[in-house]
């Protein structure tokens, strides 16, 4: 009966943050991918004990638990695919505290990335992590991602700033990984496995997270190039260049349109692929690289090139930029958004390939993404109501995935598994390498409470974007 | 399945996939930030009432979080999809309104206005004009508008203290109808005055009149105008907007008028929206994008004239809190503090997250009270920073709800709520002597 475990969460959890009614329950039914799936209850959790106890009913009752933080997830992440518990997080934001002496933060699984940021800022110190959902994401659903963004390229992802743990195990009991630390070899690196888990192995309560010191200056460079697999060569050129770019995203013709649309923020939209670049360090060695930068970019065939003086210039720039990923919905409703990455000497043959794939299915398929660290987000806009269209999107999706493991890269580099990718795995893993990863997953959880139905495909689970 | 169908139609459906749910609208969300849930979100609405189209909840599921949306549409400009949630929100009101109607609550509604708002002295100053704003607006509705049956008498006796005393009939008979310019004629001007404003605010009305002038406008105000609609539109009365609105364009269409002004925030807003009224109906829609065109707030044009020149200093310190619908529907952001730039001696301050709702949105505040009140403490937290002495708003429904802050904060001696037609007057304008056009 399904009541009776709800009523034991009663005496758990307070009244106003146990939420059970139709609209509440159809509205943590959703994140930013595709599908919507009904849970039984939503848990607005608060604490690591409150996070502890209803796991422990969980188990119990057999009852599946998902973790959510803002559900802005693009692989199903957060989805409550059995039904059962969505256990919120997005609420539980009291703790983000700087310790300046340390150069740590320490973060309840609420806190709002950009939150982070701005405080780290506040203190001439820089969390790099920077996805483009930073204003909205928590930190939880990045460290269950190792969430990534364009300063990826220079600084890396999420997974490699954070130094400790606080985690509530899938049978309810609750451990601490890594600690204050830079250096820990004290055991096996329990924060790594768990960062990027996708919350299937554990919830995250508390974070350490390490920061560094703020780059002393930051200019911005935009270049725009009339074919889109000449600005994939230019971008791998760059790179090894003695250059090192902090950014360097790309965008293509589509992305600049429907950006423009939005917001006017002087792009331009004649031009096939645009690359923003973004520069840190020194201002005296900055100066030169730009100079470098410039020539460089002049020999490799840009059309245009320009450096902004005023920061508010670049600052909207980069709003623009952050701005694609949903506005590239004005053609069509749909959009089936994939983040494959590629060895950066790769990018010119991916942004070929995906060129070939448009052309053949003759779908709406626009590129953006940091593609300075090989990690491209091919957009198909469609409508889900078209059944044909969908079918041919289905194909379209495989064969980008098969491109991009068959030029050495891998289905995401930051979005996650979830729900999108599952039926993939196997092509790039191989089935021993998914076999090592479920007995991981059974070790951790025996009675797979804790987002069950993710990662890891069904017996013969097949890429649907279909309604029924 | 026909039932389905029409129902889609009236909400919008096909309107809800332009959501790809990304969240971008989420920390732009008042009552997300009050109410800490998905379901008090815009994409939570949003999903919410497509699965309504769907047929998987009722419209009794979808009520309680669609009637406390502020519909303040902060949402829209948040978003870099270009949901269309005004619209969206205006046809769940609309199958919530007529669900309603089948219930026995409105006439309960109408015997509670009686019972409420005219044991009140003050109230019944206002609602005496209320007699004539019902004639002026087919306002009949006003009762049901407001859902009288969730006021407590204990609220209205808080709302009662920020309220300004209501201009008598022959006070709003003395209005001159035609007002030519002082200086330069620049433009011929049908002013639009509202009904709130003209009963409660007459003279700040009267004031923008004169400040028309000054600016080098030739007013003219139509006999034959009325109510905009714009709470009928936002209850779900979407008839009834609709004849409003062409009575309106009809009136103003007579007086052959460059601009249509206005000068509160929320009329403005659906004066700049009639057209979405008239969808399907080409002639109507045709005269209503007209209409559109011409409509304008008195911040904007006045900045657009800029030919006015300001011979008073006001020492004081300022700050401004925008009204959501010239914000966001009207897309009037920085006219008004340029102009606030021109009054000599003059300190502007910016208000930390000056573009959040106050959360009067309406009648949300009398209808929503305590929800209302959670959104007005925290924009009162972000006023007091700015530690200034007044603050200008350009709607009459924010200058009481940031009235009711100020006074619940205990700061009604050190701080004013001014209309920034009010301050401007202050200033002692005079018509310019260089028009730029
Ligand atoms: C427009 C847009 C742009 C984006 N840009 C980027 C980008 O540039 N880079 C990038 O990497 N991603 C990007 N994303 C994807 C997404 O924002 C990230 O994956 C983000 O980390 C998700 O955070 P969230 O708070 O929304 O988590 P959710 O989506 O709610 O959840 C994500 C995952 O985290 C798990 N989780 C949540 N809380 C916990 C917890 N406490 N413990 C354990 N597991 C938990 C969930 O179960 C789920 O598997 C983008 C998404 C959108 C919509
Ligand atoms: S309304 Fe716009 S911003 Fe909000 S979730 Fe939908 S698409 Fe994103
Ligand atoms: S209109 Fe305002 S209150 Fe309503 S969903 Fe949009 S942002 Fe939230």
């Amino acid at each position: 009966m399904a009541n009776e475990w709800i009523t034991e969460l009663r005496v758990l959890i307070d009244d106003g943050r146990l939420l059970t009614s139709p609209a509440d329950c159809y509205s943590y039914s959703f994140d930013g991918s595709f599908g919507s799936y009904l849970p039984e209850a939503v848990v607005q959790a608060q604490s690591t004990e409150e996070v502890s106890n209803v796991l422990k009913l969980a188990n119990q009752r057999n009852i599946p638990v998902y973790p959510r933080g803002q559900g802005t997830s693009m692989s199903g992440g957060p989805l409550p695919v059995k039904g059962g518990i969505v256990l919120d997080v997005s609420q539980w934001n009291e703790r983000l505290d700087i310790y300046p002496e340390d150069m740590v933060a320490v973060v309840s699984p609420g806190v709002i990335t950009s939150d982070i940021h701005e405080k780290a800022n506040e203190h001439e110190l820089m969390y790099p992590p920077d996805p483009s959902s930073s204003h909205v994401s928590t930190i939880a659903g990045n460290l269950a991602e190792n969430s990534g963004g364009p300063r990826g390229l220079k600084y890396g992802v999420t997974k490699d700033y954070v130094i400790g743990l606080e985690v509530v195990t899938p049978e309810g009991n609750i451990i601490r990984t890594g600690g204050r630390t830079i250096k820990n070899v004290t055991g096996y690196d329990l924060t790594k496995l768990i960062i990027g888990s996708e919350g299937m192995l554990g919830v995250i309560t508390e974070a350490t997270l390490k920061l560094i010191p703020k780059p002393a200056s930051v200019r911005t460079l935009m270049v725009t190039f009339d074919t889109l697999v000449e600005a994939g060569g230019a971008i791998s050129e760059l790179l090894t260049s003695n250059i090192f770019p902090s950014k360097m995203e790309l965008m293509d013709q589509a992305s600049l349109q429907a950006v423009e649309q939005y917001s006017a923020a002087g792009l331009p939209t004649d031009v096939e692929a645009l690359i923003l670049i973004e520069l840190d360090g020194h201002p005296l060695a900055l100066e030169e690289e730009i100079q470098q930068t410039v020539t460089l970019c002049r020999q490799l065939g840009a059309r245009d090139i320009s450096v902004p003086e005023k920061p508010e210039e670049a600052k909207k720039l980069w709003e623009a930029r952050k701005q694609v990923s949903p506005a590239i919905v004005q053609w069509k409703p749909t959009k089936v958004a994939e983040d494959i990455t590629v060895p950066r000497s790769k990018i010119p043959d991916m942004c070929e390939r995906l060129i070939d794939i448009r052309k053949r299915y003759q779908l709406h398929l626009v590129v953006f993404g940091h593609a300075g660290d090989g990690n491209l987000h091919p957009n198909i806009i469609c409508d889900k109501r078209d059944h044909e269209e969908m079918q041919r999107v289905e194909q379209a999706v495989e064969e980008i995935f098969q491109s991009a493991v068959q030029l050495g890269g891998t289905l995401s580099g930051e979005h996650g598994i979830g729900t999108m990718k599952s039926p993939f795995m196997e092509m790039e893993l191989g089935q021993t390498g998914i076999d090592m990863m479920k007995r991981i997953k059974q070790a951790w959880d025996p009675k797979d409470i804790l987002n069950p139905g993710k990662m890891f495909p069904e017996p013969g689970q097949k890429l649907v974007l279909r309604d029924d | 399945m026909t039932d389905l169908n029409e129902l889609q139609e009236k909400i919008n459906y096909p309107k809800t996939f332009d959501c790809v749910q990304c969240g971008y609208c989420l920390p732009a969300c008042p009552t997300y930030e009050t109410m800490q849930t998905e379901t008090h979100s815009p994409r939570g609405r949003i999903n919410l009432v497509k699965m309504l189209g769907e047929g998987k909840i009722g419209v009794e599921d979808i009520q309680e979080p669609i009637e406390k949306c502020l519909g303040c549409r902060a949402c829209e400009t948040a978003c870099p999809s270009n949901v269309e949630y005004g619209q969206i929100l205006e046809g769940a009101k609309q199958v919530i309104e007529e669900q309603k109607k089948q219930g026995k609550v409105k006439q309960q509604v109408e015997k509670a206005l009686f019972n409420h708002m005219f044991p009140s002295r003050k109230w019944m100053d206002a609602a005496g004009h209320l007699t004539w704003l019902y004639q002026k607006s087919g306002l009949q509705t006003l009762a049901q508008l407001t859902d009288l049956t969730k006021i407590a008498p204990l609220q209205l006796g808080t709302f009662e203290k920020v309220l300004p005393k209501a201009a008598s009939p022959t006070e709003r008979k003395a209005t001159p109808s035609f007002l030519p310019a002082k200086g330069k004629r620049l433009a011929r001007v049908g002013f639009m005055s509202g009904c709130i404003m003209d009963s409660l605010f007459h003279s700040t009305n009267q004031r923008t009149i004169e400040l028309l002038s000054i600016a080098g406008a030739e007013v003219v105000l139509p006999k034959n105008q009325t109510c905009c609609g714009a709470l009928h539109a936002h209850s779900g009365k979407r008839e009834a907007a609709r004849q409003l609105a062409q009575r309106n364009i009809q009136a103003f269409e007579e007086a052959e008028v460059d601009y249509v002004v206005n000068n509160a925030g929320g009329c403005g807003a659906m004066l700049a929206e009639y057209d979405h009224l008239f969808e399907g109906e080409p002639s109507w829609d045709a005269r209503a994008k007209v209409f559109v065109e011409k409509s304008i707030d008195v911040s904007a044009l006045l900045h657009q004239l800029n030919y006015l020149e300001f011979t008073r200093e006001i020492d004081e310190v300022v700050t401004y809190q925008p009204s959501c619908h010239m914000l966001h529907v009207q897309k009037v952001l920085q006219e008004p503090v340029e102009l606030l730039s021109k009054i000599p001696g003059l300190e502007y301050r910016e208000m930390n997250k000056k573009d959040r709702c106050c959360g009067s949105a309406g009648i949300y505040n009398v209808v929503h009270y305590e929800d209302s009140m959670s959104i007005l403490n925290n924009k009162m937290a972000n006023m007091k920073q700015t530690q200034a002495a007044a603050v200008i708003t350009t709607n009459p429904g924010c200058l009481l709800q940031m009235k009711l802050g100020i006074q619940r904060a205990g700061l009604q001696d050190k701080v004013r709520v001014v209309h920034l037609v009010d301050l401007l007057m202050e200033a002692a304008p005079q018509p310019g002597k260089t028009p730029l056009n």
